[in-house]
């Protein structure tokens, strides 16, 4: 027998194979472009976070409708998978179903279950569809996912049907080869829903089935190959980053800054709290910028929070401004985040100015108004089925414009010399403030 | 004088030091808590409070300052750090363990962001300082009264709720009340803010179609609560505003968890 599919087979895996290799390798190097951030504190805390959130879907659950049909999906995803190492095995040996023997009586239970996820992944991506294009549920349908973030939902959700209309076309043709005799084809004694569906291959010769069983199975294990590297181009990165994504999320409470020690130092000499470092000191590292404005003074585990963002729009449904029609979306700053990291990346990949391209994340994405709405109230934080953090990047922002540009509202700078003088945000004389305690025993009852 | 004859004394921590003495714990009474008309009601009665039950407790008087946080939601770290360093040094001067505060932002502030700086000390907000009051039985509610099966709702603050974790102590207060608690559709951690928060306070919004404070408010009003529980103070500005706006202050009040055990004891 010609050994001509295996060689292609090879083929396929090894260009896969490298495509792969290839894009992840830049993301890698885009997510780099952040400054360094420790979160390896408390693994045992992160395995637990990681479990629960990614593996377990517990924060999916806050809206049950669509994390029943995720849940569907994602298991269907992770169960369905492991036929793919028959796939590989398959391929590369140029054997048939090669676990079916093996395996007996559990290979055929263990189709059957495939099957029926199948059909579970072609109901609820289905459903997927009518929530975005037809009952358009408004946070699928914001301003924000016009052009490529539409489409790229909408093809990922065609792909998906299309692979488990493959996998069912293939064992019913499978089956009804085996049923006829055919060499190689092994009979499974029953599958439920693609033998629901032989009537539609019954008139066709062997010949046909023959054609329709391997355009199935080709069709099917390059789709496979082929969504993975099409995924790294795609807001479906989530499917894997969300693992590292919420292992390294913030474990402190929510309300907490992360202090500067730039300026404390700086603040330390201001006060006479500290001496000058001496000679034999090390100098501090180069201050570089206070708060963010490009891609670059962000941390990394904010850049792989863009990455890892799926743009749901959980954490914009949420948002207090957004919800009142402020220009703020949390998920804007997620995915302006990422649009100008890549384009950074890009850049310095074709050997361009990178960084110096006279564009900035805050100015030429993001912009002032936007920042300047949130109200840190950490719903959006909250939100996220995946512990993506957008307030953060929002407060590095502001730090910037008011340290690097004093640039922040006028109201907040009279905020801030109200502070400076009278030691309270309103203008009230310092001496006057504890003036509240001589009415406490005036007040008649 | 009022009625139950007591005369209330608000010390200070120079006082008390002067006096050789320690208080247990420091209540920071925060900016709106010294200065803002309408929250000072809310400082007066948690000192009323804290005097009923004996507690030995001081304020800092006229040497407490701005803890910084609206400075540092703002983006001036420096003006936040200087407030920081400042305050941790007359907090650690007088030798402050333990603090107790009615304003969320203060408490997440001095919580978690002082021990950074330098300072670190145990910090509760009022809520959970009443919350162990009422568990303790040091205050017995005497319910009936003008609350007696009326309906209440709590409004979460964004800084004690989703910042802190905090949600079942000011619920624990409430309950100790003889009134009814039903929940806003967006509660605890699903909680809508009141617009305040990350010195929201200290500006205009943006541009938009409605205010913030107006949703909630729209919110609190759809339980049919005649009460509007609150446990920060620009929270409570937020929600009073709101419910001026919609001219319901009539039938509608809005109070800090403190002003309702104040008025429960009649205090």
């Amino acid at each position: 027998m010609s050994s001509l599919p295996q060689i292609l087979f090879l083929l396929v895996l090894g260009g896969a194979g490298y495509l792969l290799y290839r894009r992840v390798s830049y993301l890698r190097q885009t997510m780099m472009l952040g400054k360094p951030a420790s979160r390896t504190d408390n693994p045992k805390e992160r395995w637990k976070s990681m479990a629960l959130v990614a593996f377990g879907q517990k924060k999916m659950f806050k809206r049950l409708g669509p994390a029943l049909l995720h849940l569907v999906i994602y298991i269907s995803f992770v169960v369905i998978n492991l036929e793919v190492l028959e796939f590989m095995i398959d391929g590369l040996a140029g054997t048939h179903r090669i676990f079916a023997p093996v395996l007996a009586g559990f290979y055929t239970t263990a189709m059957n279950i495939f099957e029926i996820l199948a059909l579970g992944v072609l109901v609820s991506c289905l459903f997927f569809l009518v929530r975005r294009n037809i009952t358009k549920v408004p946070r699928l349908s914001s301003a924000e996912l016009k052009g490529w973030p539409k489409l790229d939902a909408n093809l990922i959700l065609w792909i998906e049907i299309l692979l488990m209309l493959a996998i069912l076309t293939m064992n019913a043709t499978d089956q009804l080869l085996a049923y006829r005799g055919v060499e190689k084809y092994i009979p499974l004694g029953g599958l439920w829903i693609s033998g629901s569906l032989q009537w539609l291959f019954d008139g066709m010769s062997n010949a046909s089935l023959l054609f329709w069983e391997r355009f199935a199975w080709w069709f099917h294990i390059i789709g496979i190959l082929g969504f993975a590297v099409y995924v790294t181009y795609s807001k479906h990165l989530h499917i894997f980053l969300a693992f590292p994504n919420t292992w390294y999320a913030n474990l402190e409470p929510k309300g907490k800054m992360p202090n500067m020690d730039v300026v404390t130092r700086e603040v330390q000499l201001m006060l006479g709290l500290q001496t000058a470092p001496s000679a034999n000191e090390t100098a501090p590292a180069e201050v570089g910028r206070f708060g963010a404005k490009d891609i670059n003074d962000l941390s990394w585990v904010n850049l792989m929070n863009a990455f890892s963002c799926t743009e749901c729009g959980r954490c914009t449904a949420e948002c207090p401004a957004n919800i009142t029609g402020k220009k703020l979306s949390p998920r804007k700053i997620m995915m302006d985040t990422r649009d100008r990291a890549e384009e950074v990346s890009q850049n310095i990949k074709a050997g361009k100015k990178g960084l110096d391209d006279g564009k900035s994340l805050l100015g030429n994405y993001i912009s002032q108004e936007e920042i300047n709405a949130c109200t840190s109230c950490n719903a959006c934080v909250e939100a996220c089925p995946i512990n993506i953090d957008p307030l953060s990047i929002i407060l590095e922002m502001r730090r910037y414009t008011a340290m690097e540009e004093s640039g922040s509202p006028a109201q907040w700078n009279a905020m801030f010399q109200n502070v400076e003088t009278s030691f309270a945000p309103w203008k009230f004389a310092p001496s006057d403030r504890f003036n509240w305690a001589s009415e406490i025993n005036k007040e008649a009852k | 004088m009022n009625m139950n004859n007591t005369t209330y004394k608000v010390p200070t921590m120079a006082e008390k030091t002067a006096a050789g003495e320690s208080p247990e714990v420091l209540f920071w009474v925060g900016c709106a808590g010294s200065f803002d008309e309408r929250y000072k009601a809310v400082t007066l009665a948690f000192v009323k409070i804290l005097n009923k039950v004996g507690i030995n407790f001081a304020v800092l008087g006229e040497e407490e300052t701005c803890t910084g946080d609206p400075a540092r939601r703002a983006g001036n770290e420096f003006l936040f750090q200087m407030q920081a360093m400042s305050n941790i040094q007359v907090l650690d001067g007088y030798q402050v363990k333990k603090i107790v505060t009615a304003c969320p932002h203060c408490f997440n502030t001095l919580k978690n962001e002082y021990p950074a700086l330098g300072g670190n000390y145990e910090v509760m907000h009022h809520s959970q300082f009443l919350q162990g009051l009422i568990n303790e039985g040091k205050i017995i509610m005497k319910g009936g009264g003008s609350f007696k099966g009326k309906k209440i709702t709590f409004h979460d603050s964004c800084f004690l709720g989703r910042a802190n974790n905090v949600y079942e102590a000011p619920r624990d207060v409430i309950t100790a009340l003889d009134m009814e608690l039903v929940e806003m559709k967006r509660c605890r951690s699903k909680g809508l803010c009141c617009g305040a928060g990350g010195a929201q306070m200290f500006k205009e919004p943006e541009k938009g179609k409605k205010d913030i404070n107006i949703e909630r408010t729209e919110e609190a009003l759809k339980t049919g609560a005649q009460t509007v529980a609150v446990g920060c103070p620009f929270c409570l500005t937020m929600m009073a505003d709101g419910i001026k706006n919609k001219e319901k202050e009539k039938e509608v009040n809005v109070l800090d968890l403190a002003e309702l055990i104040a008025k429960d004891q009649n205090l």
